[in-house]
């Protein structure tokens, strides 16, 4: 019996012998490049996806989502299920078992202690967590013993996932950040700049939105990873100097966002230095039309607001032209090449999810004036421009400033002229335009235009939070400091009750259905959603790097312990 | 001259609070906030709670008055503990930037060496180029010399920086290969190999700005030695049998510097406030970068607070434009 | 530098004078002649040069197009004409540049001889220019188009409210260097010897201004004209990277340079013909103040 174990032994060292060929810190340093700097290595208080990527080399959560959006465990034994008996039967409950002998990059324990420590971290009600959704519902979460860490929900929790799991929501270490609950958190200079983690390295100095250096952690759970003794994240500059950086010059490895024209893409990957990988998640680039009136001559405190419908585009005919108008192919080849796909749907992916919705794809000229003529929009005076009622088919078409959005603008213009409608652009400061600050007239939310443009997207593959955007109660108004979610102040009772309905089932095939129907209901039914681009997240690495394997559904560094260099 | 300084020093402490406070309410009127970065996927409650957090929600005037404290109070007694050892002010909230949670003078104190390196060189290398330009054009009008001079420095001032540092990156860097483009901050100089290195970084960024700054200072030189030569203290030097090179470089250039310096002077605070455009091409962090940065991500501490330490700097080298005056042109007084 | 050996017949008037001057400045003539024929083409130019209306399917395939005769300067990544596009946004441009250049040029002269000459308003207007010069832009602008832009609008349309707010921008945070050297010019002139006589003979303060200290200044205020259209040319692109400005299917030198910018390594014509513009505007307003310099002075005139 022994024999047969140590030769069993035997096999499996010579088994995984070509894998681990290369020890921890064998192949010297790997660098990145981001377009925008690192501020905060936390990414509780962090302002934006830069910094949550560049903690997700230090700080890891209990389990993250691999390229497919499928859950895989990170620090602990196996994904809790219901047939495993990690999800209780009535879905309110959810126990997580650490794996063992997890060490902090300092060489301490890792226990159930710090996972409770990091809910009631970001949980304070002065703390200012920039992922409290991440832990909404969470009734509480307790150490059942110090490796056994169990999650109660408050009711049902259908998506019982969103605690701890992917880099959004890391685990923190107790003993460092003890002392910066809520108040005292953003005084923690250095506990948020040098985390300590159990990830693949570890930070070793941080200069404030620059520079982030790190070297391989001791303490990683696997010893012969990470392959790179130390890592550099330079940031700053914009996505074609960081794409030139990599696939170019060959001075970086990894150049995180580099999305640059598709001309200017095909010329830097002639260099032969380098490639470009591109990830798709939910990321679609809409234009979203606007169910109230956003005449200046209205009052303050009235325009833009329920009280007034849209004069043109309440009716779903000129939606529908508007839409049909548009040739999404063209956008694409023009905006971004590979790094793009035409789309109907506000939820594009993962497949289960998306629905197949794809009537919006063919370019339809004469039926978009067809429905206007029906409409009533008629060209009666020869201009050109369709009129009804003495009034012109106008329409203030906005967007941020962005150079593929300029393209698009122009493009959709040149159509909806062609359509007989009168197209006035706008480009806004992208601070300005996302910022939300209530006394600005240029806020996304305050949509005082008929149609605006951006993307936005789910950060799950589970759109449950994502889709109750749309509820009537999230319409940006003057009473809630136009702040607010539901951009077009879309409100229909159907869907407000069918969302409802999503929140309590928890059967993932009824789930799904449901999502597609909501989908539905926004875009093809209504036309009040008219998605244009299905967005990839574009990145570029040199051929010197190996093991990239880009992720939309989590850190695009998920494997980053696995990265090699290739000689 | 010294009571003309120690009043105008003076006159400046009422000065720059007008200005600490005009800055401050106009930033905090500019459209923007500083949950512009955050993703659109966190729920507005959310971002509500991170404001409160951030204490972006009290009042304006409140703000700051706790703005004035720290930067008057808490940040000198901070130095001060951190020279001696003592605890006045242990405890007590630094000025934190928004965006990012650390002080803003570690932030400061982070980049000036990048700044002082690469901008301020680069300001030197423009005046040493701009000024031998200035003076040999000035005297050789519509020479040859000078007729190429002018088209340089017409380019020069016409390409902005962004667009002939991208095109320096692709000459040097991408087609032959022999510059960095990222300019690598966490480099330390220790040995030659190193100092080498960092000379080579430096090149492309300080060629960039040099060339911008040395075709502004090379036209006011020149249009000023030109309205210089034609003085009759010039014709009576030369009557006077004094060697070209003493009119030139002792009389008529003492008399041209005064717009040259005036010039300079405006363009010192410019050192420390960086140059925003070619630190962020080249990755350079300097103060500009900051403060840029600082400015989309609506982080009103830091952009308050590099915004006044602009504003010191900009009176205090006028101040010295005002004296240097006097020193090239005794007849002027201000007293 | 040579000595006049013969004295010109003595001119009309001073206006008269200056002309003859300038005339005789090759440089001077050669800019007003490139300058002239820029504006002459971006006022007549979209006219005599309309572009073929092109469905979006057939432009796009025409994009990225070299210079031919169908397209004289090549076509844009969309397929639009770059001929036309550079036309229509040279009346901008020039409109732009010129306009804020004159309006910070003539404030600036204006504040910084008021402060140079009068010892009075030196304080308070050097403490108001040190105010200025340290205004963070960025928001000063948002600020600006926050409050104003709607209102203008409102009053004189969208497009003449997008040039008046523009060029006021541009105009009010560019004056301050102009004013300074101005003043440091002014401080030293009203010392020199003609300025006291003329003041000692009773001359109001406002004839030794017009006559004494204005025409001695003119140096440097051309240079910082010519840097000013240069500047005004450039900023305008960068307003309307702030959503100040004209509507973004707008085109304008300054931002088809920042577009081609993209595109440099493989299309670099696309960054050519608009850094080509503005340098020759540029080139052209620094002969003309060299012309204008010169004949302003009177000890060249009459060489």
């Amino acid at each position: 019996m022994k024999m047969k174990a140590a030769l069993l032994g035997a096999v499996a060292a010579l088994g995984i012998a070509p894998a681990a060929f290369a020890d921890r810190g064998t192949d010297g340093e790997v660098k990145l490049t981001f377009p925008q700097a690192v501020s905060i290595m936390n990414p509780y208080l962090s302002g934006g996806t830069k910094d949550i990527y560049a903690a997700s080399l230090v700080l890891e959560p209990l389990a993250g989502l691999d390229p497919q959006g499928v859950l895989i465990p990170k620090l602990v034994t196996e994904i809790p299920t219901l047939e495993n008996g990690g999800i209780s039967a009535d879905m309110t409950s959810i126990t997580w078992k650490l794996l063992p002998g997890l060490l902090w990059s300092d060489g301490t324990p890792v226990t159930a202690d710090d996972a409770v420590f990091t809910w009631q971290y970001c949980t304070h009600p002065e703390g200012g967590c920039s992922q409290a959704t991440k832990y909404e519902g969470v009734a509480s979460v307790e150490a059942v013993d110090p490796s056994t860490i169990k999650v109660t929900f408050s009711g049902p929790k259908a998506n019982p996932y969103t605690a701890f799991v992917s880099a959004l929501a890391p685990v923190l270490q107790k003993k460092q950040f003890e002392a910066c609950l809520g108040a005292a958190a953003p005084t923690c200079t250095d506990p948020n700049n040098m985390p300590i983690g159990t990830g693949a390295f570890m930070v070793t100095g941080f200069t404030v939105n620059d520079t982030v250096s790190m070297a391989a952690n001791p303490n990683y759970r696997d010893p012969a990873k990470p392959a790179f003794a130390t890592a550099v994240i330079k940031g700053g500059g914009d996505a074609e100097g960081s794409a030139r950086a990599v696939m170019e010059t060959g001075e970086f490895d990894y150049a995180w966002n580099t999305q640059i024209p598709p001309e200017a893409q095909a010329s830097m990957a002639a260099a032969g230095k380098g490639e470009f990988v591109v990830a798709f998640g939910t990321l679609v680039e809409r234009i979203e039309m606007n169910t109230t009136d956003p005449d200046p001559a209205l009052p303050e405190g009235e325009r833009a607001t329920a009280k007034h419908p849209h004069p043109i585009l309440s009716d779903i005919k000129v939606r529908t032209a508007l839409s049909k108008a548009i040739d999404r192919s063209i956008l694409v080849e023009v905006g971004y090449g590979a790094g793009g796909k035409p789309t109907c749907n506000v939820i594009p992916g993962p497949d289960a999810w998306a629905s197949d919705n794809t009537g919006c794809i063919a370019q339809d000229m004469p039926g978009a004036m067809a429905l206007l003529d029906e409409a009533g929009w008629k060209d009666s005076d020869g201009d050109g421009i369709r009129d009804k009622d003495g009034k012109k088919l106008h329409i203030l078409y906005q967007t941020t400033v962005n150079p593929i959005r300029q393209d698009f603008q122009a493009l959709i213009k040149d159509w909806w002229t062609e359509l007989g409608v009168e197209v006035e652009l706008k480009a806004i400061d992208p601070g300005v335009f996302f910022g939300g600050d209530a006394g600005s007239p240029d806020t996304f939310q305050k949509f005082y235009a008929d149609v605006e443009m951006y993307a936005n997207n789910s950060e799950s593959p589970d759109p449950e939070s994502y889709l109750g955007q749309y509820q009537c109660k999230n319409a940006p108004s003057p009473e809630t400091q136009w702040q607010g979610e539901n951009i077009n102040r879309f409100c229909t009772p159907e869907y407000d009750a069918l969302y409802a309905t999503m929140a309590t089932t928890t059967d993932m095939a009824a789930r799904q259905d449901i999502a597609k129907k909501l989908n539905d209901m926004v875009t093809k039914d209504s036309m009040i959603v008219v998605p244009l681009v299905h967005r990839g997240t574009l990145s570029a690495h040199s051929f010197a790097l190996g093991g990239v394997q880009i992720n939309a559904w989590d850190t695009e560094f998920w494997n980053v312990a696995d990265w090699t260099r290739v000689k | 001259m010294l009571t003309f300084t120690l009043r105008r020093l003076l006159l400046a402490i009422p000065t720059l609070l007008v200005i600490s406070l005009v800055i401050f309410l106009l930033v905090d009127l500019a459209p923007g906030s500083p949950m512009s970065e955050i993703p659109l996927t966190v729920p507005p409650d959310v971002r509500q709670k991170m404001i409160e957090a951030l204490g972006a929600d009290q009042p304006v005037f409140f703000r700051y008055m706790l703005w004035l404290r720290q930067f008057f109070w808490v940040e000198p007694m901070t130095l001060f503990d951190g020279w001696f050892g003592t605890h006045i002010v242990e405890g007590e909230q630094r000025i934190l930037s928004w965006q990012s949670r650390s002080p803003v003078f570690t932030i400061i104190g982070q980049r000036i060496p990048q700044t002082l390196t690469v901008i301020g060189t680069a300001y030197v290398v423009g005046i040493l180029i701009a000024l031998p330009i200035g003076i040999y054009s000035a005297y050789r009008q519509y020479s040859f010399f000078d007729q190429i001079g002018t088209l340089f420095a017409m380019i020069g001032f016409s390409v902005p920086t962004f667009f002939s540092g991208t095109l320096l990156i692709i000459i040097f860097s991408v087609w032959l290969g022999w510059l960095p483009t990222k300019y690598d901050t966490v480099m330390e100089v220790t040995d030659w190999e190193s100092f080498f290195k960092q000379i080579k970084q430096m090149i492309l960024p300080v060629m960039t700005l040099g060339l911008a700054n040395a075709a502004t200072i090379s036209r006011y030189m020149r249009s000023s030695m030109l309205d210089n030569m034609t003085m009759d203290y010039v014709r009576t030097a030369r009557a006077k049998g004094m060697s070209e090179r003493t009119v030139v470089l002792k009389h008529v250039l003492r008399n041209s510097l005064i717009p040259v310096v005036t010039v300079i002077a405006l363009g010192i605070p410019a050192i420390f406030g960086g140059a925003i455009i070619t630190e962020n091409l080249f990755g350079v962090n300097g103060i500009g970068a900051a403060l840029i940065g600082a400015i989309h991500a609506s982080d009103l501490p830091m952009v308050q607070t590099l915004a006044f330490i602009f504003a010191v700097l900009i009176v205090l080298f006028n101040l010295i434009a005002d004296i240097l005056y006097g020193f090239l042109d005794p007849r002027i007084r201000y007293d | 530098m040579t000595e006049a050996s013969i004295t010109p017949p003595k001119p009309a008037n001073q206006s008269s004078a200056i002309w003859q001057q300038f005339r005789t400045h090759k440089g001077a003539l050669f800019g007003l002649c490139v300058l002239g024929f820029l504006i002459l083409a971006v006022l007549i130019g979209p006219y005599l040069w309309v572009p073929e209306k092109l469905k979006v399917v057939d432009a796009i395939r025409l994009k990225n197009q070299g210079p031919s005769w169908r397209f004289p300067l090549g076509t844009d990544q969309l397929g639009r004409d770059m001929l036309a596009r550079m036309l229509l946004a040279g009346r901008v441009s020039l409109a732009v540049g010129l306009v804020a250049m004159v309006i910070a040029i003539v404030f600036g002269t204006l504040i910084g001889t008021l402060a140079g000459y009068f010892r009075r308003l030196d304080g308070p207007l050097m403490r108001t220019t040190d105010m200025f010069l340290a205004l963070p832009l960025i928001p000063l602008l948002l600020v600006l188009v926050m409050l104003f832009r709607d209102r203008i609008a409102s009053l004189i349309g969208p497009e003449l409210g997008a040039f008046t707010l523009i060029v006021f921008a541009i105009g009010i945070t560019s004056w301050m260097a102009t004013a300074r050297i101005v003043r440091g010019e002014v401080l030293t002139l009203k010392e020199r010897e003609y300025v006291l006589a003329a003041r000692s003979i009773g001359a109001r303060p406002s004839r030794i201004i017009r006559r004494h200290i204005l025409p001695n200044v003119v140096s440097p205020v051309m240079v910082a004209a010519t840097l000013g259209v240069a500047e005004a040319i450039i900023t305008e692109s960068v307003l309307s990277f702030l959503g100040l400005g004209f509507p973004p299917d707008f085109p304008t030198w300054g931002r088809l340079l920042y577009d081609g910018l993209q595109y440099m390594q493989v299309y670099p014509e696309r960054v050519i013909w608009p850094g080509l513009a503005i340098s020759l505007t540029v080139l052209s307003v620094n002969y003309i103040g060299d012309g204008l310099r010169d004949a302003l002075d009177p000890r060249i005139r009459g060489r």
